[in-house]
């Protein structure tokens, strides 16, 4: 994680608009960030906050008709890919970025194997034939922890378990070694226990092929286990960005702040009292209520006169730690204070 | 209230490994347990079997002349009689199942493809392309499909080929309005977004990614539209636009029927015939339906 190497993954001032009947609307703000060879980079915030659409963004994956990217870059390995043509893209997509999904239960073809479905990647990225490609198939199964690969890759996608199937998607992605893997909230639709393992296998795969993983999450404890960056998002921006430990012990801007308060307590004094859980009170606005200024102020408890007038840049708040938030440069929210129970929460 | 849950457990052990579930095979052992389906596919066999192998053990031509007009059936010369030239009608059943399935399939392939590829690019591509495309079908769907196939067959006089192509232009929107929907519903699956992600071009997600998906109810109506197909071919032979020198059912019917009253038996074998086939291709799409169709599908 050597922050003077320069970044594998450069995302720059991105917008993406979507031009719809109703007139043009921004989804992506200028959003700007770097992943480093080896690094994990957590992107939170809430549904709607433009997480997911960065992550197709990157790999230019959203809708195409209404979608549209207006300005920035995204450079991979100093390449910028918004310039090239679709079939190029083509040839980037799966081998070099890869990307898991969601849900599992639904990303993976019902009327093909398994092993097929491993097999395509490697046949049409690295001209493998059948033969190798099921070979290779077989050892990326038994890395991601599948049992007896021999015989589960002629099985089909609904004799598998969620867990088993967001393991064969995570042995889909890392086929071809990705330089890069985002991993659009991999675990949100598993059970707990599974939720572990494969953070645990995306770890280990990780720390084995040196790819940089860009997470996207909204659950702030596998930012705190996973990540060793974050950057949090609201409203098409990036409103903070650092490192974990500095985000999560020290967050500047009311929403980290916010979001940090939501987890729930399940040690002490909550136990036994039950408080009620803190919430953000509001909701996340549409992309047509944006307009100008700082998305969060009608949510945020210490919205004042200029969040009105325009929204704030990212200013640093300490070393690699920025928030953008116009109460930092007003000096009227200390910069580093430990997230407060009640602050934003109602 | 006995103890379902002690036996639970050992009622549902993991499928045994020998019997891997197996979606085509699953839906073969459905087609097999439906009994209207398995008539109907004996049923298309024995026709089948005919058409291709009677020629053989029955060495006769349709359009000779073996006894006098009008022969009731049960001559020996004529087991199911004679029409009102006195040619041998069982010759012209064994003989004309050949142009009718020929001409059923493959008027049914062609309209199959044509619907397939303009149904999968307008329901995949949407915007402008499925705008275009939904006007052609609009077009061809307005179009009386038997009056455009009589105009077509007298221009480019009739023949099977012709015939063939005839119905086959005709008949396709119905696949290719099912297709289009097909194609809509699954384009945005997270299936499709996966395969994308990992570098799948267009084409390959249309053929190798959606159409299999889209593939059991094209299935079921491919079949119907053979059935219909024949049909539409002894509609065509019965006004008189059939090929006159090939043989077929509908030929058989068309000529022998002002002499329907006096001589019954020339217009009723063919009639059964084409009932038949219709009939056993409607029960195995029936079949199919229900096979290939996982809600209908009992466990």
């Amino acid at each position: 994680m050597s922050t003077s190497s320069p970044p594998l993954l450069d995302v720059a001032g991105l917008r993406l608009e979507f031009r719809t009947s109703r007139g043009a609307a921004s989804v992506l703000n200028g959003v700007s960030f770097q992943v480093h060879a080896g690094e994990t980079l957590c992107i939170v915030g809430e549904s709607g906050c433009g997480k997911s659409m960065t992550s197709l963004a990157i790999m230019r994956l959203f809708p195409a008709p209404p979608g549209r990217i207006t300005a920035g870059s995204v450079r991979l390995d100093g390449e910028d890919l918004l310039q090239l043509s679709e079939p190029a893209m083509r040839r980037i997509r799966g081998n070099r970025i890869a990307m898991i999904f969601q849900e599992p239960m639904t990303s993976l073809n019902p009327v093909m194997t398994v092993g097929r479905q491993l097999g395509e990647s490697l046949r049409l990225h690295l001209a493998m034939s059948r033969a190798e490609a099921r070979a290779r198939s077989i050892e990326l199964l038994r890395a991601v922890g599948i049992p007896a690969p021999e015989a589960r890759i002629d099985e089909y996608p609904h004799q598998m378990s969620g867990g088993m199937k967001q393991r064969v998607m995570i042995a889909v992605a890392l086929a071809c070694r990705p330089a890069v893997l985002i991993a659009d909230e991999p675990t949100t639709a598993l059970d707990v226990t599974v939720q572990a393992q494969i953070f645990d296998l995306l770890r280990e795969l990780q720390a084995r092929e040196g790819t940089a993983l860009v997470l996207i999450t909204h659950d702030m404890g596998a930012v705190s286990e996973m990540a060793d960056r974050v950057i949090v998002m609201y409203g098409g921006r990036v409103v903070e960005e650092g490192r974990t430990r500095d985000v999560l012990e020290r967050p500047a801007h009311p929403y980290t702040r916010g979001l940090i308060a939501c987890l729930p307590e399940l040690e002490g004094e909550a136990r036994r009292t039950r408080p009620p859980l803190p919430e953000i009170p509001g909701m996340v606005p549409s992309i047509w209520e944006l307009g100008t200024g700082c998305a969060f102020r009608a949510r945020c408890p210490h919205a004042a006169e200029p969040c009105a007038r325009a929204a704030p840049d990212l200013l640093p708040v300490a070393d690699h730690h920025r928030a953008a938030c116009w109460a930092l440069e007003a000096g009227t929210v200390p910069a580093a204070m430990p997230a407060p129970a009640q602050g934003v929460a109602a | 209230m006995s103890s379902p849950v002690s036996t639970a457990p050992a009622a549902a052990p993991v499928a045994a490994p020998a019997a891997v579930p197996h979606p085509a095979r699953d839906a073969w052992r459905m087609f097999l347990r439906s009994r209207a389906a398995l008539a109907g596919t004996l049923l298309l066999a024995c026709i089948v079997a005919v058409a291709l192998f009677g020629p053989m053990v029955y060495d006769a031509d349709p359009f000779a002349i073996v006894a006098a007009p009008q022969t009731a059936p049960g001559d020996p010369d004529a087991w199911l009689g004679t029409d009102q030239l006195g040619r041998d009608v069982l010759a012209g059943l064994v003989y004309g199942g050949r142009a009718s399935l020929a001409v059923g399939v493959v008027a049914a392939v062609l309209s199959a493809l044509i619907g397939l590829t303009a149904g999968a690019l307008a329901g995949y591509y949407g915007g402008g392309v499925d705008e275009a495309l939904t006007r052609v079908m609009e077009f061809f769907q307005v179009l009386p499909a038997l009056l455009f196939a009589m105009v077509l067959v007298t221009l480019f006089s009739p023949s099977l080929t012709t015939i063939s192509l005839a119905i086959g232009i005709t008949s396709w929107t119905a696949t290719a309005r099912l297709t289009r929907a097909e194609f809509m519903r699954l384009r945005d699956l997270d299936f499709v977004r996966a395969e994308r992600a990992i570098g799948a071009g267009n084409a390959r997600i249309i053929w190798r990614v959606i159409l299999p998906n889209a593939l059991p109810p094209l299935v079921v109506s491919g079949t119907m539209a053979i059935g219909s197909a024949i049909l539409f071919e002894a509609g065509l032979s019965f006004l008189g636009l059939g090929d006159p020198n090939r043989m077929s059912w509908g030929l058989m019917i068309g000529s022998a029927r002002p002499y329907l009253l006096t001589c019954w038996w020339a217009v009723v074998f063919p009639g059964l015939a084409i009932f038949a086939s219709v009939l056993s291709i409607s029960l195995i799409g029936d079949g199919l339906n229900d096979a290939l169709n996982p809600k209908l599908r009992e466990r």
